[in-house]
């Protein structure tokens, strides 16, 4: 039995060997070399690298990629909140509704953002149509601000948070929410006292598969932002190609990963005490 | 009688099917009444009518002499214990209970503390307020469903299959608690049921429903003893088709010989008995083929299959019914 486990397991390991723990170990160990002239790394060893985190202007970029990652995060929970209750009420439609959700993921990221920009910039159809309605003289700035990364991470990561949401929603037993009316709540405190807390497990799931990925995100900033709104992943990226300090880009991946797994497990131990995640 | 709640030629259409009738009844202030129903007979769309989570199709439904038609269920003072209790599940025992004070219970605003701790006393529950559901009973869960109903002082508690949950041995125990806190506290008790031998022990008055429609409303021993129709009949307890009618075994009779003067018989033989502890059932063939079934204690002569007998029965046991196709 045990030897039939270890066979199954086996590719999973080889996998996660060759193509998760070696990488790691690979950066670990560049955070700790000095750069080279022209990329790479060389000889001697040195903790120059995680010193220059501690610098104000890394800080900075890193609280704002919180900021925004968190901003994206909980903008997308008030919108996907109400369309999952939605779906989930939809009855024989709602499996119509969910492959809308999932269709944009048919055509690349890419793409799409590159779609956003065409729609956004000064030229664009929304500036154009709001001058041509005569509501504005001059293009809007909705190009190349916080706003559109804002705009661009609620865009591409909103089914992540709509999905888990509906899955818990959908479980919810109808029969709670006619207690809650039989024992004197209105619609909105039988939301907020009873759909709400039951949810706490599909609001903490989509949170974490939100606000993970766009904390790290470099190209949505890099282009909806036009490369004036920094934020970590565009911060790793540069080290990597225009500044060439990979041992610099190697520290900070591993900071950004030791903070998240640390949220991470914060949030899995406060879950696991309600027994709801 | 002092009525509380009243259901006027109540009827509710859904598309292709009629869950409930035309149905009329009018329930007594203090009374336990039940009804009684095999599954999807209309029972349960009857209470969800009367609690507000569907409206009526046609007829009209009095509360307190007051048309209720169209209010919301928190607009409408009964309150339910669900089948499946719907008890908050992230909410203690006392965070159950003080749901329904909050929002409905808002005349109580001020003795909230002193009504939550004498409902967990009713119920027993005093050392478990802290509990979630999840770490309780399921009698417990039932009577965290029957508290948080009862401290609202709801004009009618309707209870929706409450003990069919319930393992049967505790079941029984739970239906004689139940009937002493309904005359404890005095509140009107509407019981839904499927079973009739809960609805016999504990109503005051009840009504058998049949496709929809209320076939019969009288006090338990009215109902068992003149049903009006076979179907109130047969669904109350056994019975044995005779041409004029029917018999409750409990009133057939077996001998060994033919019975004396004035009492009714056929020849039989005996097919098979089951010994239920304080009585056996004996099933027995008749010449036409037909089966019956008599229950005599168990101290009287035992009889083998294949013995030839006679039943017999008292003429003034004869059930009869209006003139209706039999089933």
């Amino acid at each position: 039995m045990n030897r039939l486990r270890n066979a199954f397991l086996a590719p999973a390991w080889v996998v996660f060997t060759l193509l998760f723990f070696a990488p790691l170990a690979v950066i670990a160990a560049y955070s700790l070399a000095t750069r080279g002239t022209y990329g790479g790394v060389s000889a001697p060893a040195s903790l120059e690298s995680w010193v220059r985190l501690a610098d104000p202007l890394y800080l900075v970029i890193l609280l704002r990629s919180f900021a925004l990652a968190g901003v994206a995060t909980f903008i997308c929970l008030l919108l996907g909140f109400p369309l999952a209750l939605f779906i989930a009420r939809a009855g024989a439609r709602r499996n119509l509704y969910l492959q809308l959700v999932i269709v944009p993921f048919w055509t690349s990221f890419l793409v799409r953002t590159y779609a956003w920009m065409f729609l956004l910039r000064e030229t664009g159809l929304v500036n154009s149509a709001l001058m041509a309605l005569g509501l504005t003289r001059e293009p809007l700035p909705l190009l190349y601000n916080n706003g559109a990364v804002i705009l661009g991470l609620v865009y591409g990561y909103l089914p992540f948070m709509v999905l888990p949401l509906y899955a818990t929603l959908e479980r919810m037993d109808r029969a709670l929410l006619e207690a809650a009316a039989d024992l004197g709540a209105r619609s909105w405190s039988a939301l907020w006292r009873v759909v709400i807390p039951l949810s706490a497990p599909g609001i903490r799931a989509g949170s974490v598969l939100v606000f993970i990925p766009c904390l790290g995100a470099y190209l949505t900033p890099d282009l909806m932002g036009g490369g004036k709104t920094i934020m970590i992943g565009n911060l790793v990226q540069n080290q990597f190609t225009t500044a060439r300090d990979w041992p610099f880009g190697s520290a900070l991946s591993l900071a950004l990963m030791v903070i998240v797994m640390v949220l991470l497990m914060a949030l899995v131990r406060r879950g696991g005490e309600e027994g709801m995640l | 009688m002092d009525t509380v709640l009243t259901l006027q030629a109540v009827s509710k259409q859904y598309p292709g099917h009629r869950a409930v009738d035309n149905i009329t009844l009018e329930i007594a202030r203090g009374e336990f009444f039940s009804l009684l129903g095999p599954s999807g007979c209309g029972k349960t769309t009857a209470l969800r009518m009367i609690a507000g989570f569907e409206e009526p199709t046609s007829g009209d439904v009095f509360l307190g002499g007051e048309r209720i038609n169209g209010k919301r269920p928190y607009e409408r003072n009964v309150s339910t214990v669900f089948q499946s209790y719907a008890l908050f599940p992230h909410l203690t025992v006392r965070g159950n209970i003080e749901f329904g004070l909050r929002h409905k219970g808002k005349r109580f605003a001020g003795e909230m503390d002193r009504r939550i701790r004498a409902a967990l006393e009713m119920v027993h529950l005093e050392n478990k307020e802290n509990r979630r559901p999840a770490e309780l009973s399921g009698g417990e869960r039932q009577r965290v469903a029957l508290a948080r109903s009862l401290v609202l002082e709801p004009e009618v508690l309707l209870l929706d299959e409450p003990l069919s949950a319930l393992d049967p041995k505790l079941r029984k125990q739970v239906r004689l608690e139940l009937k002493s806190l309904q005359r404890r506290v005095g509140i009107t008790f509407l019981f839904i049921t499927h079973d009739q031998e809960e609805a016999l022990s504990l109503s005051d008055r009840m009504a058998v429903m049949n496709r929809g429609a209320v076939e019969q409303i009288g006090t338990p021993e009215e109902i068992y003893l003149k049903p009006r129709s076979r179907f109130v009949a047969s669904f109350l307890g056994g019975m044995n088709w005779i041409d004029s009618g029917g018999l409750r075994p409990e009133v057939t009779h077996l001998g060994a010989e033919p019975p004396g003067d004035g009492e009714r018989s056929l020849p039989a033989t005996v097919v098979h008995s089951v010994f239920l502890g304080n009585f056996v059932q004996v099933q027995v063939r008749l010449a036409s083929g037909e089966t019956m079934i008599a229950e005599t204690g168990r101290r009287d002569v035992a009889f083998r299959n294949g013995d030839a007998v006679h039943i017999w029965w008292r003429a003034e046991d004869e059930l009869h019914f209006e003139a209706e196709a039999r089933k």
